[in-house]
């Protein structure tokens, strides 16, 4: 899969975000995507996940076949698409059926992640970095070309940072791209840099973008199990 | 494609019966309306059993509500919304699984109570046997009807009574229909069947004008 972005640009509520970004990716190619709180991070992966609009600009994919661009990529972010009343096992096999192309029964993934005795645990009980994990255990059930992570790291602690950067590099030595947009070029050392620029001083800015990545949740969480 | 959309309606189905679903609570909310009636009228056994049915598809309709803000918003807040609209199934087949899921859920054990609760409005055979197989036949249209309601209220906190206010005025025809098709079971002029089928063709329209017009306030909210 090869995915270019010419000229994109974002308003949310009539309110410019960024404009003129332009990337290519090539299979193995990752970016990180780095900018303060509010820049326009999550806007920019919400607009590749086919959430959000762009203002202006194109988004390219190549070698996907007949599939759209949200059919080819994984999304975590802060908002984890795990429900807490059921089990972890549950909400994994849950998404590998419904994304298809399934890989890793949901008890291997978990493993994986170092969460095998969590199987048949609600996520209810799990801590946020527990759940962080969870989330990307989703991105070992089924395959998909495209990785867009928003504060990957965002409450893991240190080895599971680790096991992060390790997966990612086996996503990408497997022809897979990722867009990451953190604060942390962990495991992207390599990777291209896509600063989004803070605007231009004096430019109205009335009010910060709502975007998700609110500093409150970027706080370490302890797991507690 | 059935897959994931098999996953989805399962999904739906374990949820409502885990913590914080809503699996019971609008059979209990319809048996609660239909047990306040006869408090209210008194003991006239003539009266409650020509209102029976009418009593029985207000107590529906109203039951029908319960859990119904939840349908898209639960999903909306946690971004599993995000996780279905990433699916190679089109976001109309998603929405009809979850509907399809919340009348397996809310509809069809209200239909099938609803025999046991015409007991308590004093109906005869006929007329709980009517009454239920409109309900039957008239609950997937007030389902989808609802479901576009909460499709168009989902990003909106504390949208329950804005939704009732949305869609218990489209729900009139299906009230109108299923009514007069439970009371002519049990006398009247008009045949049973006709207002059954008109009840029926109500649920198809629904399913279809619903299915779509929700999916398309799923996305014109993103």
């Amino acid at each position: 899969m090869r995915l270019s972005v010419e000229e994109l640009a974002c308003r949310r509520s009539g309110r410019r975000v960024f404009t003129g970004l332009s990337f290519a990716l090539r299979p193995g190619e990752a970016l990180a995507v780095t900018g303060r709180n509010g820049a326009g991070k999550s806007s920019l992966l919400a607009i590749l996940a086919g959430r959000l609009r762009p203002d202006a600009g194109q988004i390219r994919v190549a070698d996907v076949g007949e599939a759209s661009l949200p059919e080819c990529l994984h999304a975590v972010g802060h908002r984890d698409g795990l429900k807490a009343a059921l089990t972890a096992g549950e909400n994994l096999a849950f998404a590998r059926a419904l994304l298809g192309d399934a890989r890793m029964e949901p008890r291997a993934a978990l493993a994986r992640l170092g969460l095998g005795h969590a199987h048949d645990l609600p996520v209810a009980y799990l801590s946020a970095g527990q759940r962080r994990r969870v989330a990307l255990a989703r991105l070992l059930v089924c395959h998909r070309p495209l990785w867009l992570l928003d504060e990957p790291t965002a409450a893991l602690d240190v080895a599971s940072q680790a096991l992060l950067a390790e997966l990612m590099a086996e996503h990408r030595a497997a022809g897979g791209l990722i867009v990451a947009a953190t604060h942390q070029a962990l495991g992207l050392e390599d990777a291209a840099t896509l600063a989004i620029a803070a605007p231009e001083p004096g430019l109205d800015r009335p009010s910060p973008t709502p975007d998700r990545d609110a500093d409150w949740r970027d706080a370490d969480v302890e797991d507690w199990a | 494609m059935s897959r994931a959309l098999l996953a989805l309606i399962a999904r739906d189905l374990a949820l409502a019966t885990r913590v914080g679903g809503s699996g019971a609570l609008s059979l209990v909310f319809f048996l609660m309306i239909v047990a306040l009636v006869p408090f209210a009228l008194g003991p006239d056994l003539n009266l409650l059993s020509r209102i029976g049915p009418a009593i029985l598809w207000l107590a529906a309709v109203l039951a029908t509500l319960i859990g119904l803000d939840r349908l898209f918003q639960a999903d909306d807040e946690d971004g599993s919304l995000d996780l279905m609209s990433a699916a190679p199934v089109p976001l109309e087949l998603v929405v009809l699984a979850k509907v399809v899921a919340h009348w397996l859920t809310t509809g069809l054990p209200l239909a099938l109570a609803s025999p046991l609760f015409g007991l308590l409005v004093a109906l005869d055979g006929t007329g709980m046997g009517a009454t239920a197989l409109t309900l039957l036949a008239g609950t997937p249209a007030l389902t989808f009807i609802g479901a576009v309601g909460a499709a168009l209220t989902a990003s909106i906190r504390r949208g329950g009574l804005i939704l009732a206010v949305l869609v218990l005025p489209l729900m009139v025809p299906t009230l109108i229909f299923g009514v007069s098709a439970a009371e002519s079971a049990s006398g009247g002029t008009v045949p049973f069947t006709t207002p059954l089928a008109i009840l029926a063709g109500l649920s198809l329209i629904a399913a279809v004008v619903g299915t779509l017009a929700a999916a398309a306030a799923l996305r014109w909210s993103e």
